[in-house]
């Protein structure tokens, strides 16, 4: 487990914010949302559908989807800008120094190209190989991603491949040129249980070998307590809380985070009933004022209603909520049963 | 795979069976071959012996195989209107239609295809809209109406090309009048062969351009992208070849239809081919040369699909390692 | 309904907006022709020879208010041809789409509940069919009814039998929509439950299967309805849909083109105009509701 390093943060996000201009009006899916991850380290992002951590991911790679867009914040890897590069030179780093994988190992791979050639082209568009020495290079990592018989599996087709083994060739392509930093987005959720633990193994060895760092989104609170080093968990477009894994999941400080950890049933505890929080996140057009949680939150005061909190120290964490803050929240308020 | 050819190639021919007994259907049974070939005043007893003659007392299904087996061999009879054999007027026109279709189909291809892939691509520039805009036009104007037009600018008013009729050919081996030898032949295949393609060029565009705006949003262009491919990487590399695979399908159908539709255009300008035959075979309920035709086209349309068929398995590897099986529809 | 995501998308296209006003204007203008007209140019007893030839009215000092564009080599005004054309046109296009819908939906009915030997039958016959392009199917049937009864009688007739050749020709699409939709309602429980309580499974099905294609039969109709319309010109004008007694905008065309080569253009490039503005009209509206319908681009 990689402590709090002094060097240089690899990736620092901050206030970055992500709107859609629809015919409602403008919504804004990531609220000012800040973190940074340091060389070599996994970060997971967990949160349920809609937080924004798939928006959050593809604003730092620089594949937002049109009319989405980054309507605030900056974006620095290795300290330089990349939130406002021109198409040309981000393309230059999309790859080469942030990669990224994708949810369906199926849908992210060329059906009519072979699995060589579309790892020989990306070898090639970031490194100055020939093309017997991109193969090479690319039946290397076939072999390092745990592919059998690479040699001969270098011309396959990828429908040719199983679902895990797929998934291990867009790793292969994802790390081809060497980033420094991988963006997964909810790399395991398409694959089989069994086969699920198979590949964050190897997501996280590789990264380990290499010295790459993850960005792991995912829903899958197991996943990230098994690979993370540190944790942040989103909320309506916002970070509710961000700290390192163990302290996240044993000592959570935002009541949402609480909740949420509550609500995983593990072997070996013995637990009388699951938590369950009532009510649901709220559409991005419904969020409310103050903190984003207070509708459903039983601790909540007066403050909460109206001040929305940022970040603050809490315990070996950060959380967003004002539980920790020395003024409080206010005049306490009864939870009433809120309608889901 | 084998089993797969297989199969299509009974289909063909169960395909190619069905369409003879509806030729065969119209030649026999519908309008009185008897009486067309005899005058009015032929007694009942001679009309007799020439059906005896001629087999048509025979069990329907003897003559079906007569019928079927005369087909093979190009032999249907004598038309109603010229009293010529049918088979050899069919072949005298076939040349003239073939070349305008040809004509037609690699104006169409080779100029809807990279529109198609531009629009595909920018689809929001003003460029591409104005396309879009035109081909909606091409998509609404029958084709006689554009071959009307087009004759009424270049023909009438400019007289820069001939307005009908074949213009000069050549002899090609003997037996072929080709167009494609003299500047005023070339000149007489120009507005016909717009006429006929302008529809296809369309919808070859349109499809292209639906194909490639699909493509473009699946997940491998987005990780294509996440991998910092270049963009001409992308576009013509793995957005191309994803585009085109269906577009082979329906451009070798054009082909099929092309030939078919070549009826109306070779009206307009008295194009001596095969089409303008056919009308004139239904204005004058030729039922000989209509059944003929029928077949011709039958045959035809077969062997394209055929071919296409075969095509797919070139061009999709997933085709190839499932035994075509399934056909596999998605990208 | 001003809420709905369908009319702000009508709205937010102005061309959709256009070409849905051009279409009804035409509509109207087209049905309205015998108040309208000026003339009535198919009635011989009103025609005179000395009003032939005219070209429009604003092109040329010969021309003449009372025919604004123009007149034929009998005197036919122009104007009042493509009032009545149009008409017909629009009646011989709606009804032959009508016609291949319900030959369409009842085949398809027919072949996805009863499947096997029915549905092998009619699946066959489609195929066939479907080899070829719609217009030589139409071209056929009118051949083959022309063979069968005399010019004369076809010609009077005709709107009946252009209709049937149309619609015999456009009906597998729809067929095959519905077919795979019965096919998918046929095994779902209510259908069995609705057998053992012993009402009819055919009557629930119906109920159950037409609301769900509605949507994709729609669209094919919209595209038909365009296709229809030029089946119609292109038949009418190759001499084999209808008559010069009862002109379509194909027919007068064609009447205009055998005087093309004179320099008359105004007897065919007038109805030739209508008809594309109509065909482009009603592909235009078509585009919208398929783009609107389509899940796929929500």
């Amino acid at each position: 487990m990689a402590a709090a390093s002094n060097t240089a943060p690899l990736l620092e996000v901050r206030n970055l914010r992500v709107e859609f201009p629809t015919r409602r009006g403008t919504l804004l899916a990531v609220d000012d949302v800040s973190f940074d991850i340091a060389p070599g380290e996994v970060l997971g992002v967990v949160g349920e559908s809609g937080a924004g951590k798939s928006l959050t991911g593809n604003a730092i790679i620089g594949l937002l989807e049109p009319p989405g867009r980054v309507a605030g914040g900056e974006i620095r890897l290795e300290g330089r800008r990349i939130d406002d590069l021109p198409y040309e030179e981000m393309r230059k780093i999309r790859g080469a120094r942030i990669g990224a994988i994708f949810q369906d190992p199926l849908t992210s791979l060329n059906p009519l190209y072979s699995v060589g050639r579309q790892l020989v082209e990306t070898i090639q568009t970031h490194m100055p190989l020939s093309g017997s020495q991109a193969k090479a290079r690319a039946i290397e990592l076939l072999k390092e991603v745990g592919i059998p018989g690479a040699e001969m599996r270098i011309d396959h087709y990828p429908h040719q491949f199983s679902g895990g083994m797929r998934q291990r060739v867009v790793i292969a392509l994802a790390l081809c040129a060497g980033p420094r930093l991988i963006v997964a987005d909810e790399p395991t959720t398409a694959l089989d249980v069994s086969i699920q633990a198979q590949i964050i193994a190897l997501l996280k060895r590789l990264c380990r070998e290499h010295g790459t760092a993850v960005m792991l989104v995912t829903h899958d609170m197991g996943v990230i307590a098994e690979t993370a080093d540190r944790v942040a968990v989103m909320y309506a477009g916002r970070v509710a809380e961000i700290g390192p894994v163990r302290e996240v999941v044993k000592h959570a400080k935002h009541p949402y985070t609480k909740g949420l950890m509550g609500s995983i049933p593990s072997l070996g505890v013995r637990t009388e009933k699951l938590t369950q929080i009532d009510g649901a996140m709220p559409r991005l057009t419904e969020i409310p004022t103050g903190c984003a949680f207070n509708p459903r939150c039983t601790f909540k005061g007066q403050r909460c209603l109206v001040e929305r909190p940022n970040l603050m120290p809490a315990g070996a964490t950060r959380a967003a909520c004002w539980l920790h803050d020395r003024g409080g929240v206010g005049a306490p308020i009864l939870k009433e049963t809120v309608d889901a | 795979m084998l089993a797969f050819i297989l199969r299509r190639l009974l289909q063909s021919i169960a395909v190619l069976l069905t369409v003879g007994l509806v030729s065969f259907s119209l030649f026999r049974y519908v309008g009185d071959p008897i009486n067309s070939m005899v005058g009015q005043d032929t007694p009942a007893s001679e009309r007799e012996a020439l059906r005896e003659r001629l087999g048509l007392n025979d069990a329907p299904p003897i003559q079906f195989l007569r019928f079927i087996g005369n087909a093979a061999q190009g032999k249907f009879g004598l038309s109603y209107r010229t009293s010529e054999p049918v088979g050899r007027m069919i072949l005298e026109r076939l040349p003239a239609t073939l070349e305008l279709s040809f004509c037609a189909a690699v104006f169409a291809l080779f100029v809807g295809v990279p529109m198609g892939v531009y629009t595909g691509l920018y689809p929001k520039h003003w460029s591409s809209r104005l396309m879009q805009a035109v081909s909606l036009i091409g998509i609404s104007l029958p084709t006689f109406v554009i071959g009307i037009l087009l004759i009424l600018v270049f023909a009438v008013w400019l007289h820069w090309l001939p307005s009908f009729g074949r213009g000069e050919t050549v002899m090609l081996f003997g037996w072929w009048p080709t167009n494609f030898l003299t500047i005023k032949g070339l000149q007489a295949l120009i507005l016909p062969s717009i006429t006929l393609g302008l529809f296809q060029l369309t919808l070859l565009m349109r499809l292209v351009r639906s194909e490639m705006l699909e493509v473009m949003r699946t997940d491998y262009i987005k990780f294509a992208r996440a991998r910092g491919l270049t963009n001409r990487a992308i576009n013509f590399g793995h957005a191309l070849k994803n585009t085109l695979v269906p577009v082979i399908t329906v451009t070798g159908l054009q082909l099929g239809a092309l030939i078919a539709f070549a009826i109306v255009t070779e009206t307009v300008f008295a194009w001596p081919g095969v089409g303008q035959l056919f009308i004139q075979s239904v204005q004058f309920s030729d039922i000989p040369v209509m059944a003929a035709y029928l077949m011709l086209i039958g045959l035809l349309f077969v062997l394209i699909n055929l071919t296409v068929d075969l095509l797919y398995f070139v061009v999709d590897p997933r085709l190839r390692s499932q035994g075509g099986a399934a056909r596999v529809a998605g990208h | 309904m001003t809420d709905s995501d369908i009319w702000w998308s009508f709205k937010s296209s102005s061309l959709t907006v256009v070409a849905a006003i051009g279409t009804i204007l035409i509509i109207l203008i087209a049905f309205l022709s015998p108040v309208l007209a000026p003339h009535t140019p198919f009635d011989p007893a009103t025609l005179s020879l000395s009003d032939g030839l005219k070209p429009p009215v604003l092109l040329s000092p010969d021309g003449d208010w009372a025919f604004p564009l123009g007149t034929d080599d009998q005197g036919r005004d122009i104007l009042s041809s493509i009032m009545y054309g149009t008409r017909l046109s629009l009646v011989v296009g709606f009804a032959s789409v009508v016609v291949a819908m319900s030959i369409g939906i009842a085949l398809g009915l027919l072949s996805g509940y009863f499947g096997g030997a029915v549905d092998a039958l009619i699946m066959r016959i489609a195929d066939v069919q479907l080899t070829f392009p719609a217009i030589l199917v139409a071209l056929l049937i009118d051949g083959i009814v022309r063979s069968v009864i005399s010019v004369q009688r076809h010609d009077e007739i005709a709107v009946l039998v252009i209709v049937g050749a149309i619609g015999l020709s456009f009906w597998v699409q729809y067929a095959r929509t519905v077919r795979g939709s019965v096919m998918v309602e046929k095994n779902k429980e209510y259908v069995q439950a609705a057998r053992v309580i012993g009402l009819s499974p055919l009557l629930i099905m119906v109920r159950h299967v037409l609301p769900n294609v509605t949507g994709p039969v729609l669209v094919i109709a919209t595209i038909n309805l365009g296709l229809a319309i030029i089946t119609e010109a292109t038949l009418s004008f190759l001499g084999v849909g209808l008559p010069s007694t009862e002109p379509s905008l194909g027919t007068l065309i064609r009447l205009g083109n055998d005087v093309l080569q004179s320099g008359d253009w105004w007897i065919t490039v007038f109805p030739a105009a209508t008809l594309a503005a109509l065909v482009l009209a009603v592909n235009l509206l078509g585009d919208w509701l398929r783009d609107a319908l389509n899940p796929k681009l929500r």
